[in-house]
């Protein structure tokens, strides 16, 4: 017998359920407990970059939008740093700019808004440029194990079309699924997303 | 020996680097699925309509998958990790008194400091404080049943409870879920980000749960029961529940000193 491998299993996912809210934002559940919540908003007055909304739905196999999906999105700060001490990156920090939000699915239209900036570039392992980009992640009822993506942005074409992430989606017209639209609404800029679970436009989900 | 070497035809000899140590390159083991549900598991029926069928596009970690966010606690409030006092409005709720405790580690066995655990529960009768819950047992007026803590920098965290009930719900006609706790777990970066439940040891509802039993492996399964831990106990007021979570191992030990954020 060789010598043992030590190492410890993860521990197994399990659905968020339908009462996600309760612990992950209670005012939405319909009560009001913490002194201090976490929300869709990412940005302070003081955060640096381009103001932007992100809006939109997450669609299941039916076609219909899931209304009791939460997400949450992690992000760079508008220089392409991320606000973690494993980014050793050359962009500034900014300390109140955390790059983290979370919020919950209207319970009657499926929307899920973030507000937030629009993310610098950044840099892979090997120093290949990267489309700035906002990392998903996805729980709800039925859904057993979060679910992994990204948001692209679509006025990023050349940055986009040398991104090595987007680069390795195959067949290639599955890349459009990771791109949010662009468009000016009363003066604010919305970047839409649709997140399809399946069917012929379904999402490109990652192994991260 | 020459003064210098003469140039090597393969030049990459010509500017040797030093290698990376094999665990000192900031990425996570990869995820091992076989002890994660599936994501199409019809038993569960919800997840019939809701599960990816593409497989998914493995990707290398970059710095997008081993940073994720950093929480202090000045993001808590003094009452979050206490779930019979922090909706109390006229006494401590109804139900059987627990403290849950156990460590976050990752699958290294290190445990994952300053980080942040969520978890929500139904009250004793089996009902959630939720605008969306209709079960006919009643909500409990001193109870919200949700709460939060910070690992220590041994990964160790701990709150206080009542223990939920179980409850029926829509799958097959006479389908109830086990007492469960649900926890939210973030580790060091976004690629490590878990939910999961946590039972009890003991109760007979656990083999037949429909969600439960979504998860393939049996060695898995059991990992999210959680034993009496009566050496935690307090004589007198509370029984206690272990329950170590296990977060993907990381390829590094940059973070073991890391200061909490804020």
């Amino acid at each position: 017998m060789p010598q043992p491998l030590d190492y410890l299993k993860e521990t197994a996912s399990q659905t968020a359920g339908p009462y996600v809210h309760i612990g992950l934002i209670p005012a939405m559940a319909g009560f009001d407990i913490f002194e201090k919540n976490f929300s869709n908003v990412l940005v302070t007055p003081n955060t640096q970059g381009e103001r932007i909304t992100l809006e939109g739905k997450v669609i299941d196999g039916s076609g219909s939008p899931l209304r009791d999906v939460l997400l949450e999105i992690w992000q760079a700060n508008a220089a392409g740093r991320y606000n973690h001490p494993a980014d050793r990156s050359a962009g500034a920090l900014e300390e109140d700019f955390r790059g983290w939000g979370r919020g919950g699915s209207d319970f009657e239209s499926g929307v899920v808004t973030f507000v937030t900036i629009k993310p610098g570039g950044i840099a892979d392992k090997s120093g290949r440029k990267c489309a700035p980009h906002v990392n998903v992640w996805i729980v709800a009822r039925g859904i057993n194990i979060g679910l992994n993506t990204r948001l692209y942005f679509s006025d990023e074409e050349a940055a986009n079309a040398a991104d090595p992430v987007l680069n390795l989606v195959e067949p290639a017209v599955r890349r459009k699924t990771l791109i949010a639209t662009r468009s000016e609404r009363a003066g604010k800029v919305v970047y839409s997303f649709t997140i399809n679970l399946q069917g012929p436009d379904e999402t490109v989900f990652f192994d991260v | 020996m020459n003064a210098q070497a003469p140039a090597s035809r393969d030049p990459r000899l010509n500017r040797p680097e030093p290698f990376t140590p094999p665990l000192g390159d900031g990425g996570f083991f990869q995820r091992d699925r076989s002890v994660h549900p599936p994501a199409y598991a019809p038993g569960y029926k919800s997840s019939v309509l809701r599960s990816p069928r593409q497989a998914l596009l493995s990707i290398e970690n970059s710095v997008s998958e081993i940073t994720g966010p950093v929480f202090g606690h000045n993001d808590l409030g003094p009452l979050d990790n206490d779930l019979i006092r922090n909706y109390a409005k006229d006494g401590d709720p109804v139900g059987e008194r627990i403290i849950v405790h156990g460590r976050v580690l990752d699958e290294t066995g290190r445990g994952v400091p300053n980080t942040l655990v969520e978890f929500w529960q139904a009250n004793a009768g089996g009902r959630y404080r939720h605008r969306k819950d209709t079960y006919l047992a009643p909500v409990d007026p001193n109870f919200g049943g949700c709460g939060r803590a910070l690992t220590d920098d041994t990964g160790y965290y701990y709150f206080r409870t009542v223990k939920p009930g179980p409850y029926p719900w829509r799958n097959f006609v006479n389908s109830w879920r086990p007492a469960h706790i649900h926890f939210s777990v973030f580790g060091s970066g976004f690629a490590q980000r878990l939910i999961t439940q946590m039972y009890f040891e003991g109760d007979p509802l656990i083999p037949v749960c429909p969600i439960l039993t979504t998860i393939p492996d049996k060695d898995a399964l059991d990992r999210l029961v959680a034993p009496l831990d009566l050496n935690a106990s307090t004589p007198f007021d509370s029984l206690a529940y272990r329950f170590d979570i296990v977060l993907r191992g990381q390829r590094s030990t940059y973070f073991e000193n890391r200061t909490a954020g804020n």
